[in-house]
């Protein structure tokens, strides 16, 4: 049997009192793709971040190729033959691609050979691998997938033989996620290894050859891939039984509570981000908006909650709500209620405690007030009740908004912003960075909401979410609602066309 | 305004700009890297007392210059220290190194030389002088060329030569050499850097001493050759104007040349012509003198144009959870 690619023995890494990495071994045959899944927070990045050098492991062993060594730093995993593929790219913006390729990598003092080298050498692994990219094109200038592209050129150029990719797929359209994993692929014929880190098991399934599993900072298993189930393996990322499906019953849509005529955003660089868009929400419906990160979702829902100017009209159950000049208290009082998408910036604020946070945007309710004061005992009652309702741990109204996990961040929120009742729930990427077990637990709360009659506009880049919970999906593309879909008349493939711009023939009728 | 007089404003334009042009060259190194640096008065004010200082005692204005140079590597390496190493606010310690500079060179200078927190002048081996340029004399009765030749290009100290070479030497260190590639990549992105497996530590300390050399430089050339001696508070903003004209720059070498140039043509015109009679109305020689700080205001106010800095600027390095 041929030595392991990469064998970690006991690798241990603590981050001041959070401990990220637990005594970790695990072996990557040569010439496979591995995965390694697990909840955010699990530690699969600090653990591949500690075999490319970026972080130091208290203790442990790194074994490549059957010979214990030593990185340092990532210089030291470069020469040993590993790169790396961050989740957010590692590249100079106003480079081009060429300068990212050579940058570390320089041959001499000169730049002009080193340029010329990498020119042809770019040339080779785009016939070779399928990796096409402009060498001259500046990275600020080019699409995601294509930086991604130049990221894995970059390793390649330095001749690496084993590739870490950080949750690849984030940022990729369907179909370029499955021009990647066919790239992937064709590196594992070349011999490559590869470590494919991700937390979607649809991913695990469809590309790798052996999985490992983590939990917590700890490894706890290994399995092939063809002889385990997504069920499983989702038991042992969040450690018991999970339901994967969302239970909802058929919706029942009454009228129109929200309405929105031709909009137009335009974002603070004066780039117009919405460019005329059409929506409406019925009463106890959830319209799912799909698309890529960037195509004018987010600055869709700013909008409706109040935090940036647009023209065009909106309407709340058939009243106009004010697009400029509009903000979240006005907003609020009519009735809608707003989980943001980035909830550390925007839905918290995370040195506060809970029991702070817990009612931003109503501190005016005179429920929560005595005359001049705030009525402290008050929110804190209300905290205890939602803690207890939403199940939000660790149960302790007193702990800042920071020291808890991004799954009960993420219920604080929820909570505040459900527990008002409102007409129209706007809720953005709800859970992005959140367990598995929370997100099970937000989803039915959403779908409890529209079962009690009111409407969701909820904004995802995760097309498993739209799926799971929208009654009808509309997807953004530059801009533009590029079409409506049904979820049971429709597929990812589908989709993702809509999501990358491709118009299709089919509408749905709303 | 005749051509005579033309000249003679260009002339002193040289003179002026090259304290200007060095200051911004060293802080367009230490920025490219991601390190503001609002400390570049205070590292020319320290070098132009010490090389006065030790050009004095010794009588070699080289030996003066190396000792300017030393001054201002040290604060610099000070400043490196506090917002490299400590990751500390770079703005607060470029400032420390200014009021450090500005305490320092008069306490010393009045305990040395008693001298009212001055240097005694300069003369002779102490001092920068002009340098002819071969065929300056045979030149000069050539009408037109000649006194540009004689007057403008030839008769500056070795150090404006030196200043006015700094530009394409920078613009070929950043844009066609190793070393410029990753300085330019560690003032945008140092995570890319980081992972490509070069410190960042480094980087940014080798352009932080460069810049403490330049500054160096741009001292010394003050105290030694456009002046002969340290006067209190001598660089009198030259390091906020150099900065502006950075920005005014957009951190690129050639464009630093060309603001340092309209810096230094104003500080000339409020030299050469104190009081502008405008038929009646007098501008006053005070309104002159104020014209390049004004300049510079109108610059940092972003009036002209958009500058986008170099990223990482202002940010100390630290490796993401």
């Amino acid at each position: 049997m041929t030595a392991p690619a990469i064998e970690l023995k006991g690798i241990s890494k603590s981050f001041g009192p959070v401990q990220a990495n637990k005594d970790i071994s695990i072996r990557v045959r040569p010439g496979t793709i591995h995965g390694i899944i697990g909840e955010n927070g699990a530690g699969k990045s600090t653990l591949m971040s500690i075999l490319y050098g970026f972080y130091k492991a208290d203790s442990g062993e790194i074994w490549i190729n059957g010979n214990e060594t030593q990185i340092p730093d990532s210089q030291a995993a470069i020469a040993a033959g590993i790169g790396m593929v961050f989740q957010h790219f590692k590249l100079v913006e106003n480079f081009t691609v060429l300068e990212n390729v050579i940058l570390g990598a320089e041959d001499s003092g000169l730049l002009k050979p080193s340029l010329a080298r990498a020119r042809k050498s770019l040339l080779n692994l785009a016939q070779e691998y399928g990796l096409n990219v402009d060498p001259d094109a500046r990275i600020d200038e080019i699409g995601v997938g294509m930086q991604q592209r130049v990221e894995i050129l970059k390793a390649l150029y330095r001749e690496a033989q084993i590739l870490i990719l950080d949750e690849p797929t984030g940022v990729l359209t369907p179909a370029e996620a499955d021009q990647l994993f066919r790239i992937l692929h064709r590196l594992r014929e070349e011999g490559k290894t590869i470590i494919l880190i991700t937390h979607k098991l649809r991913e695990i399934m469809e590309a790798t050859d052996e999985v490992s599993v983590m939990r917590r900072g700890e490894m706890v298993a290994t399995r092939t891939t063809s002889q385990t189930t997504p069920e499983e393996l989702a038991e042992l990322m969040v450690g018991r039984k999970v339901l994967l499906r969302v239970d909802k019953a058929p919706a029942q849509p009454g009228g129109k509570v929200l309405e929105i005529r031709n909009l137009h955003v335009r974002d603070e660089k004066g780039v117009e981000r919405v460019k005329g868009i059409n929506l409406s929400v019925r009463a106890g419906e959830i319209l799912g908006i799909a698309g890529v990160a960037g195509n004018g979702q987010s600055e869709l829902l700013e909008v409706l909650g109040g935090m940036r100017p647009g023209t065009g009209e909106v309407l709340l159950n058939g009243q106009p709500v004010e697009l400029v000049g509009a903000n979240g208290r006005a907003i609020r009082d009519k009735g809608i209620a707003h989980v943001p998408e980035d909830r550390q910036r925007e839905g918290l604020i995370m040195d506060f405690h809970a029991w702070e946070n817990v009612a931003f945007g109503y501190h005016h309710d005179p429920a929560y007030n005595r005359g001049l004061l705030m009525d402290n005992a008050a929110l804190r009652a209300d905290t205890e009740r939602k803690i207890e309702k939403f199940d939000i741990r660790p149960a302790d109204g007193w702990l800042s908004a920071k020291n808890f996990s991004g799954g009960n961040q993420q219920k604080i929120v929820v909570a505040r912003e459900i527990e008002r009742n409102p007409d129209l729930l706007l809720v953005g990427q709800p859970t992005r960075g959140v367990d598995i077990g929370a997100i099970e637990f937000i989803h039915k709360q959403i779908v409890a909401l529209r079962d009690a009659g009111k409407a969701v506009l909820l904004v995802s880049v995760e097309l498993e979410e739209i799926f799971s919970l929208s009654d009808r999906i509309a997807v953004m593309f530059d801009g533009h609602v590029m079409g409506e879909r049904l979820p049971d008349q429709t597929d990812e493939k589908e989709l993702g066309l809509l999501m990358a711009g491709v118009s299709g023939p089919r509408e749905a009728t709303a | 305004m005749d051509f005579i007089t033309l000249i003679q404003v260009l002339d002193s334009t040289i003179r002026l700009t090259t304290p200007l042009l060095l200051a911004c060259l060293a802080g367009l190194y230490s920025e490219r890297a991601g390190i503001f640096d609002i400390g570049l008065e205070g590292k020319m004010l320290a070098s132009a007392f010490l090389s006065a200082a030790i050009a004095y005692v010794s009588g070699s204005v080289w030996l003066g210059l190396l000792a300017g140079i030393a001054a201002s590597v040290l604060l610099s390496a000070l400043h490196g220290l506090a917002s490299i190493t400590f990751r500390g606010n770079q703005l607060i310690s470029g400032l420390a190194v200014t009021m450090l500079a500005q305490g320092f060179t008069v306490l010393v200078a009045q305990d040395w030389f008693q001298q009212g927190g001055r240097t005694p002048s300069l003369t002779g081996a102490g001092r920068f002088t002009g340098i002819t340029l071969p065929f300056a004399d045979a030149l000069e009765p050539v009408p037109v060329i000649g006194p540009i030749y004689a007057e403008l290009i030839s008769g500056h100290s070795i150090l404006v030569y030196l200043a006015f070479a700094m530009v394409p030497l920078t613009w070929w260190i950043l844009f066609r050499t190793r070393f410029g590639l990753r300085l330019r990549a560690v003032g945008e992105n140092p995570a890319a850097v980081d992972t490509a497996g070069i410190s960042v530590t480094g980087l940014r300390y080798a352009a932080v001493l460069i810049c403490g050399v330049l500054c160096g430089i741009a001292g010394a050339y003050l105290s030694t050759a456009l002046q002969a001696g340290f006067v209190k508070d001598m660089t009198a903003g030259r390091g906020y104007i150099a900065l502006a004209a950075l920005i005014f720059a957009k951190w690129r070498p050639w464009h630093a040349l060309w603001s340092c140039l309209l810096f230094g043509l104003l500080q000339a015109v409020a030299l050469r012509f104190q009081n502008i009679d405008l038929g009646g109305i007098v501008i006053p020689v005070q309104v002159m003198d104020a014209l390049p700080y004004i300049l510079t205001v109108v610059i940092l106010a972003g009036f002209v144009g958009k500058a986008i800095p170099p990223r990482a600027g202002g940010e100390p390095y630290v490796k993401e959870r």
